[in-house]
């Protein structure tokens, strides 16, 4: 019998369900650029190098180009797309708009990949998450501090070398949130 | 007619947001592999598995037989084409491998998953040639080139530089070295291509869309008019999109074979042998001076490599040209071909390299002189441009030097080294300067009144993340005399003319001048009395004339580095705590965007000085860490608070009065944290980069 090399899927992107036929092969990234024509998330590397392609799956930060397609049918995705000001008139998500203020970028390239992450870097402090540099993980309370930003968001490239913006960007936004 | 208010506020020196920056933080912004195609194929690139050699045959029957295959071009049956003057672009023209990666043969099928899984299947067998891949300053194959990039003058000699050596009271006589490095942009190249009317239609990742225009129109045999190249969004290049790549060329290829769309994006990893990258170098400094530390002989002789495709030779000697008041002085370089993949620029080409050898020198000079070395700096400031003897339009060194130092806090500094501490850690502090050219070159630009009372101006310029959009726009706010909101700026079009390509920190200043001059013009007919016509008034400029009639000045931005280090002698880890870089660098434009590009080069700088190295096998002639996991890039985590400002630096020779931003922040970076971790450590690093084995063993 002939293995199957494709399946008919259902891909839950920004609360939208899409029925997609599907090779095997795919990436969520694949899916989502070329397939999806959500060309917001970025291909950097295609090996889970860069952060250029993180996207929320389940309202948790991932590289979509290491998952594959037919892995997350029936499980929410989130893309840039999803966070914030994608249409006309919409407004921006504070981390968006941080980002636009501080210079956050330059290319561009690295920058939804970085607001995905911020996004879930926001949501995994009021968590409680400790990160790599947490001084005192049994803290009550961990305070989101320059040091920890960039600990944090660490998993983005940025080869403009916007750090220092982005640092300030999503310091500026934590503090607007909390 | 357009009335205009009696005073408009000007809009250059305003720090604007971009224009395009709500498009990038919602995702909107399409970079070149984002439009969507109709009946899109995608090519996928056989790079080759040997470093020298001929292909003795492709099989590609498996490959044709896998679903959705359309097509395998190979040098047996691609299009031929004619030479433009690059030979790297010149793929599958014949059986020849002249390094490991260079393209064999390119799959193009309906998806990009069979396109790949095609690829892999096409078995190419060769006939391997002992290959020499392995770069030394004492390669016997070593040769004076004619020129160095672009065209300048290889050598230059000042006085008798070895007698003036001889009588020296001290003496520096140091060898530096630094790797391979990549510019390793985060957008990976990528072109779609199709036929439309009779065109040939692209849409590429480059910096200047005019220059790939005119290179697939030769090598296709076109009339220029039929190819139109845009590049909108471009997700930065630092020069490894200067000018056309393979990837825009095969697409190309395959669309004209096809007849329909083809998308070729390069993986990450060719990225690392197919679109240039920064040569290593091994950079031999000879410094003289009498005991007040003075310069009386400054030796700088730079070795490179280039590839057997292309000459390319690094201007890594030029730094000194520019730079200090010596008695004598001598600049020289030297090459090796090997069978290499063709290096070519990357940010700050010459200055990045050469600034890190000659300013690591100085600091060893101060520290044997025992002079500060701000002071030192000082006291070798030139008069006129050293090696050339022209007058400076500007040079407010000295000035970035005495504000850096007072923002630093570098006064009362206690030169000795290795004996500060904090805990585990050696704290060190570092300085060097910095200079990059601030030319421009001709370039064309079209302004038209709008019916609607509005302005559109039209260049061929490239946004890759330097602002140009958002600063050419204020330029022609300015210059029409009206307020932002009515001035939109088009880039990234070929068919707006001729004009500069994104590079070399030419961008503003170039394009500025054109856009300056077609504003003033249409100025002029607006205040004249000329009537907008339904279609738009439009004045045009060309600054081709203007440029030539520039006076011969020696016309640099300059900039003053201070960085603060720590150092783990039991690991060997070397952490930057912070930045301060002060920069003359003309007028600026729109000071958040500036700020940006500064420490942008900055953060480079950084990474040049601690992390980035490509590793060549001597086995098999490829980059072993081709990849963002093996060549590391500054992340984050990496880089510290960095404070940038600039001091005034009027210079009004172009209309901008601008120098341009894109190098001149990774000028003297590195130097300035090797000098830091000496302080820190008492040990000098003069092999880039500063790595934990290299600390622990020095
Ligand atoms: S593209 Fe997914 S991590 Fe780089
Ligand atoms: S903005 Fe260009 S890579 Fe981050």
């Amino acid at each position: 019998m002939e293995r199957a090399t494709a399946a008919t899927i259902t891909l839950t992107v920004n609360g939208v369900a899409h029925s997609l036929d599907i090779d095997h092969r795919t990436t969520l990234l694949d899916a989502l650029r070329e397939r999806l024509d959500l060309t917001g998330t970025k291909k950097g590397c295609d090996h889970g190098q860069c952060g250029a392609c993180t996207v929320l799956v389940e309202g948790r930060r991932a590289d979509s180009c290491l998952l594959l397609a037919v892995a997350v049918a029936g499980k929410a995705v989130t893309t840039i797309e999803g966070i914030g000001g994608a249409a006309a008139g919409e407004a921006l998500h504070p981390v968006q708009q941080a980002f636009l203020d501080h210079d956050g970028y330059q290319c561009g390239y690295c920058t939804p990949g970085q607001i995905c992450s911020a996004v879930a870097v926001l949501d995994e402090h009021a968590a409680g998450w400790p990160s790599a540099v947490t001084g005192d993980v049994g803290a009550e309370e961990i305070v989101l501090d320059e040091p920890e930003i960039r600990e944090r968001m660490s998993g983005n490239l940025c080869r403009c070398g916007a750090y220092v913006s982005i640092v300030a960007a999503v310091a500026d936004a934590a503090g607007a949130q909390s | 007619m357009t009335t205009m208010p009696a005073s408009v506020p000007t809009a250059v020196g305003e720090a604007l947001t971009r224009i395009e920056g709500r498009l990038k933080v919602t995702g909107q912004a399409r970079y070149a592999a984002e439009f969507p195609a109709p009946g899109l194929a995608y090519g996928w690139i056989v790079p080759a598995r040997i470093a020298r050699g001929r292909v003795r045959a492709i099989d590609i029957d498996a490959a044709l037989a896998l679903p959705g295959v359309l097509a395998v071009l190979h040098h047996g049956n691609a299009p031929r084409l004619t030479d433009a003057g690059d030979a790297t672009l010149l793929v599958l023209q014949d059986d020849a491998v002249p390094h490991w990666g260079w393209p064999v043969a390119l799959v193009v099928a309906t998806t990009s998953e069979q396109a790949r899984a095609a690829a892999e299947r096409i078995h190419v067998t060769y006939d391997e040639e002992p290959h020499d891949v392995v770069f030394s300053a004492e390669h016997a194959g070593t040769y004076i080139p004619d020129h160095v990039n672009p065209a300048q003058e290889t050598s230059t000699v000042l006085g008798d530089v070895d007698a003036a050596l001889a009588a020296a009271d001290v003496v520096v006589d140091a060898t530096y070295s630094t790797p391979n490095e990549h510019n390793s942009p985060m957008e990976p190249h990528s072109a779609t291509a199709r036929w439309a009317d009779g065109r040939l239609e692209v849409i590429d990742s480059n910096q200047g869309a005019f220059a790939v225009r005119q290179s697939l129109a030769t090598l296709f045999s076109l009339d220029p008019s039929a190819v139109h190249v845009r590049s909108e969004h471009v997700g930065g290049g630092f020069g490894a999109k200067g000018t056309a790549r393979p990837h825009v060329v095969l697409a190309a290829m395959a669309a004209t074979v096809l007849q329909r769309p083809v998308r070729v994006t390069l993986t990450r990893q060719q990225m690392f042998s197919l679109v240039g990258y920064r040569t290593p170098t091994v950079q031999r400094v000879r410094v003289g001076a009498d005991a007040s530390g003075r310069l009386t002989a400054l030796d700088h002789l730079a070795y490179s490599q280039t590839s057997r495709v292309l000459e390319f030779t690094e201007q890594t000697a030029i730094y000194a040209r520019v730079m200090y008041a010596a008695g004598a002085l001598r600049t020289d370089h030297r090459v090796v071909a090997l069978d290499v993949p063709t290096p070519r620029w990357m940010r700050a080409p010459g200055e990045a390299p050469g600034s890190f050898a000659v300013e690591s020198a100085l600091d060893e000079l101060a520290e044997q002189c025992g002079i500060d070395p701000v002071e030192l700096r000082a006291r070798n400031e030139p008069d006129v441009e050293p090696a050339t003897g022209r007058p400076f339009s500007s040079r407010n060194l000295r000035t970035c030097f005495t504000e850096g130092a007072r923002r630093f806090g570098w006064a009362g500094r206690d030169a000795r080294p290795g004996v500060r501490r904090d805990g585990r850690w050696l704290l060190g502090t570092g300085t060097a300067a910095a200079t990059y050219p601030a030319r421009v070159t001709p370039s064309t630009a079209t302004a038209t009144a709008e019916a609607d009372g509005l302005f559109t101006i039209r260049i061929t310029a490239s946004d890759i993340g330097t602002g140009a959009r958002t600063a050419l726009t204020q330029i022609a706010a300015d210059a029409l005399r009206v307020p932002l909101e009515r001035v939109r700026v088009l880039i990234g079009d070929s068919d707006f003319g001729q004009a500069q390509l994104a590079g070399g920190s030419l961008g503003t200043g170039s394009w500025g001048f054109a856009i300056t001059e077609a504003c003033r013009a249409l100025r002029t007919e607006l205040d004249g009395g000329a009537t907008v016509p339904p279609d738009g008034l439009t004045a045009r400029a060309d600054t081709a004339e203007r440029v030539q009639a520039l006076p011969a000045l020696s016309r640099h931005s300059y900039g003053a580095q201070f960085a603060e280090v720590a150092v783990d002698l039991s690991s060997g880890e070397v952490r930057v705590r912070r930045m301060v870089g002060i920069f003359a660098v003309g007028r600026v434009v729109n000071p958040l965007t500036a700020r940006s590009q500064l420490v942008g080069g900055m953060t480079m700088g950084l990474s040049m000085a601690l992390h980035e190295e490509a590793i060549l096998d001597p086995v098999f002639g490829d980059v072993v860490n081709h990849d963002l996991a093996g060549y590391h890039v500054a992340t984050n985590a990496d880089v510290p608070p960095i404070e940038v400002d600039w001091v005034d630096d009027a210079d009004d020779v172009i209309p901008t009065g601008t120098k341009g931003l894109g190098e001149i922040g990774i000028v003297g970076a590195a130097a300035a944290i090797a000098n830091a971790v000496w302080h820190a450590t008492g040990a000098r690093h003069r092999d880039l980069p500063i790595r934990p084995d290299r600390v622990l063993f020095s």
